[in-house]
């Protein structure tokens, strides 16, 4: 039905939405599971917050199963020299991701208030982690990633689980958690009230304009100072995926060129300033639907930035550029494009429609009243 | 030639271990989800309330199991790409799919309506509340589906093909991926293990309840479904087996042999070594008690068909690794620029071959080169441990004849109704709880140490499939598996048994045992 070369812009595409999927949803579960210890001061605080996101953090969760599982599908050279080439990295994050689902489920077993912290700083731990390495993870896409691949398709790494955290991505990481916080509180001002609502609003009054502070210095880095990698004008499109067959030439501090080539993609750094911008202000307003929209538009445009930015790049490699991985040679055969986009096409609504149908019968404010009544019913 | 054999062995033990643990938790949610569906069933037929608690007090133990099953799960989704990079991209192409397919399809189901299922008991209608239940259920069914025609596909790769240009295997058909034999069969059998360890946890219980005459009403209606469900799931694992899948495939042929500890071809109908110890170097089976002509019960294969002995089976692979050795010699042509039509047809002639040249690698690089003793070797790597396997497999099946026995006799009790009343039967259901994790970790080491020395059968060797790591980092990440999971695991254990000891009190209801005063009178 569609050609090769179609086929891997739309898969392309189909990722993005796959990872504003996770971002948007589990976006503000890893928020709330980081402000946890700190907008919670007593156990009926806690437990509204947990609760907040309780009933749908789980259905949340499998944007980011299913991204792997679409990843290794898709680009499977991807997948694979990128996990095992930051092997450390992605197995700590895998360590502190396995530890969300106990710590939702067996922190209200038991009474003990000792018990019930313990976990309480595990889900913490299971929510900053991962989104501080993620984050990492995008600074390093951002700048290249330290591999080659030699001619059975073997992929090497370069570098040293230190190079990862480079004060750039580091930088990234630290940014991600902040957003993800904002995103976080945003939620949590629209779905609590009182002294929680109260809290969650102090917090993006006063940490907002901060955020947007780092988020311009790191904008600022990147158009200035990072490299852009360029294919050549008679690259192919539509051959067979083998990413030895081409050359790659690096432009330094080509960012800011590669926008103002194409100035349409400008239109992703605008949504993702407007948006914080606005989701700050409404937040401050008490405007709170509108707000947590205005958020999910930020966190889109700080996405689609990044991924205009390296198109049609996928996987950049700083040691050896030949060896990148692009779309157009680091993709799956056409026929498992073409069977996956129409598995999609048809299962990714249903998934929405009934995610939706589980957020209307769950949607509500969440109150200690409402726990209170059902003490051993909720998380 | 190859060097990474330590990081090998170590992703090897990763992987078994993870998978192996994710397992001890995957049966009882595939089994408990469909139990508590039909007790949730009776309920919004009868509306006596006692279903809907029993719904609840399993829901609860059902909650404590699934958390670990997803934290064990996600490990295994990523760590084809952590520990077995080349793996992922040999055959992503066809696996990566499949495992798209199941977050997709059955994943965001199941995961989605969990919340439901336990939150959503006091804002959904009985029957919108039931339509949930069913509808996890089935998802967990669903995914199972998917992983085990990813499973299935490792042991008998159909419906894909090595593509020169890219260097990996690419998918033909997805029908026959997805209507693999090897998979179907393999599904039929591990779900209904999974329903068969879902009813004897909730048997093993409901009897410890009983012989405590602790809560006998809830106790009794538990173990009689757990009993109805248990006695027609364990008929079907056995009767079913995955049997049949092992006519498909050359992995498959061997693995039986292996199992049957069969060295030499035999006329048909070959008997069945009931025990006996296998000897590797020797190719022989020492101290073999057979049973003449019983494939039987078992082994309900065919009877006229011969079982090819394993020394065959090797044999026949040195032709193999020859035929591959010439593909892989017009394959280094073809990648050096050498676009002559003979080439490719000679490659094309070979190339299902490939596979087993690919065995060579452990002793040369450019395996086309290998020398005959080389291809001895690679010959004999060619076949798995024989020994394990026919242990394992002895195990497996011992523990479910004895889950039959425990699921008839308690069945025949119900419905003569006389349940509860034989101490002996409901003392053996409790301590039994074990067996059908004995019998599915078991199954699960047959399947897979079976298919070495193969990570996807005849196509690409285990040795082959890893990251290039190195190996202190596998055991950094190993030990740290060893320790989170034990850890873990501990702790989930200690809640399970905290929550059967309180029973359907844990609901706080106020009508069980422990929160009644005329209750405790009947305990001794």
């Amino acid at each position: 039905m569609f050609d090769y070369e179609t086929l891997r812009v739309i898969w392309w595409l189909f990722m993005g939405v796959l990872i504003s999927g996770f971002i948007l949803s589990s976006g503000f579960d890893l928020g709330v599971g980081i402000l946890l210890p700190f907008f919670g001061r007593d156990d009926m605080q806690r437990r509204v917050l947990l609760n907040s996101i309780g009933p749908t953090w789980e259905g949340n969760q499998v944007w980011l199963v299913t991204l792997g599982g679409a990843m290794f599908a898709v680009w499977p050279l991807v997948y694979a020299t990128l996990f095992s080439g930051l092997y450390l990295a992605m197995i700590l994050v895998l360590f502190t991701l396995f530890l969300r689902p106990p710590a939702f489920d067996y922190r209200g077993k038991l009474e003990s208030p000792k018990w019930r912290s313990t976990w309480d700083w595990v889900l913490f731990t299971g929510s900053a982690v991962p989104t501080l390495l993620l984050g990492v993870l995008v600074g390093n896409l951002i700048r290249g990633v330290p591999f080659h691949l030699n001619h059975e398709l073997r992929s090497f790494y370069d570098g040293s689980f230190f190079d990862l955290l480079n004060p750039f991505s580091l930088l990234c990481g630290v940014m991600a958690v902040l957003l993800l916080m904002l995103h976080g509180a945003i939620y949590l001002q629209w779905r609590t009230e009182g002294e929680l609502y109260f809290r969650a609003r102090a917090f993006v009054s006063r940490f907002g304009l901060i955020i947007l502070g780092l988020l311009t210095l790191l904008a600022v880095w990147v158009l200035l100072s990072m490299d852009v990698y360029r294919l050549p004008d008679d690259a192919l499109f539509n051959a067979a995926s083998n990413p030895l067959a081409k050359t790659v030439e690096k432009q330094s501090g080509g960012w800011l060129a590669h926008f103002f080539l194409h100035p349409w993609m400008l239109f992703a750094p605008i949504t993702a300033y407007a948006g914080l911008w606005a989701a700050y202000l409404l937040a401050r307003e008490h405007t709170c639907k509108a707000a947590f929209i205005a958020s999910c538009f930020g966190l889109l445009g700080v996405l689609f930035t990044v991924g205009f930015g390296l198109f049609p790049f996928l996987l950049i490699s700083s040691t050896d550029p030949g060896s990148s991985l692009t779309i157009w040679d680091g993709s799956a055969s056409h026929l498992t494009l073409s069977i996956t986009f129409w598995i999609t096409v048809v299962f990714l609504p249903i998934v929405l429609m009934y995610t939706r149908w589980a957020y209307k019968v769950m949607w509500g404010p969440v109150t200690e009243k409402m726990i209170s009544e059902d003490k051993h019913g909720w998380y | 030639m190859f060097t990474g054999e330590e990081v090998v062995n170590l992703s090897r033990l990763q992987f078994g271990l993870t998978a192996m643990y994710h397992f001890l938790f995957v049966p009882l949610t595939l089994g408990l989800s469909f139990i508590i569906a039909i007790m949730e069933s009776v309920y919004v037929m009868t509306h006596k309330e006692v279903y809907k608690d029993m719904a609840k007090f399993w829901g609860k133990l059902f909650g404590i199991n699934f958390a670990m099953g997803v934290t064990t799960g996600l490990t295994l989704e990523f760590q084809f790409g952590t520990n077995w990079a080349y793996y992922s991209h040999y055959v992503g192409d066809i696996f990566g799919a499949i495992l798209a397919s199941e977050g997709l399809m059955a994943f965001f189901l199941e995961s989605t309506l969990v919340g439901l299922f336990f939150f959503g008991w006091n804002r959904l209608t009985k029957v919108q509340h039931l339509t949930v239940t069913w509808l996890m259920a089935f998802g967990t069914n669903l995914s199972a589906l998917w992983i085990l025609i990813a499973n299935g596909w490792m042991q008998y790769p159909v419906g894909a093909e090595f593509n020169y240009e890219t260097l990996r295997m690419e998918l033909t058909s997805f029908a026959d991926v997805f209507f693999n034999p090897v998979a179907q069969v393999k599904f039929v059998h591990t779900v209904a293990a999974g329903y068969v360890t879902g009813s004897m946890f909730v048997l093993g219980i409901s009897a410890w309840y009983m012989r405590k005459r602790q809560d006998l009403g809830f106790a009794r209606r538990s173990f009689a479904v757990a009993t109805s469900f248990g006695l027609a799931s364990i008929l079907s694992v056995i009767v079913l087996g995955d049997e049949s899948g092992y006519s498909a495939g050359e992995t498959q042929k061997v693995k039986l042999a292996a199992i049957e500890s069969e060295w030499e071809t035999h006329e048909a109908p070959a008997g069945f070594t009931v025990i006996g110890f296998p000897d590797q170097e020797a190719e022989t089976t020492h101290f073999a008690v057979k049973i003449p002509y019983v494939l039987g019960l078992i082994a309900t294969r065919s009877v006229d068909e011969e079982v090819k002995g394993l020394t065959e089976l090797r044999t026949e692979n040195i032709d193999k690794i020859r035929n591959g050795m010439i593909a892989y010699r017009e394959l280094e042509k073809m990648r050096g620029g050498d676009q002559r039509p003979e080439t490719r047809a000679l490659f094309e002639e070979h190339k299902n071959n490939l596979g087993h040249a690919l065995l060579l690698k452990r002793y040369i690089d450019d395996v086309s080169q290998a020398d005959e003793a080389m291809i001895q070797q690679a010959s004999k790597d060619s076949l798995p441990r024989v020994a394990p396997l026919f242990w394992a497999f002895r195990v497996m099946v011992a523990s479910g004849f004895l889950m039959l026995f425990i699921f008839a006799a308690s069945f025949y009790y119900c419905a003569t109704r006389r349940a509860g009343q034989q101490q002996w039967l409901m003392r053996l259901a409790t301590w039994s709880i074990p067996l059908p994790w004995i019998a599915s970790e078991m199954g699960w080491f047959v399947a897979e140490n079976g298919r070495q020395p193969w990570t996807i059968s005849g196509v690409l060797p285990t040795f082959l499939s890893v990251s290039e790591i190195s190996p202190s980092d596998v055991y950094l990440s190993l030990i740290g598996f060893a320790v989170f999971y034990t850890a873990l695991l501990v702790v989930e254990l200690f809640l399970m048994f905290k929550f059967i000891r309180l029973g359907p009190s844990s609901l706080h209801t106020g009508k069980y045992h422990f929160e009644t005063a005329e209750t405790p009178a009947i305990a001794h």
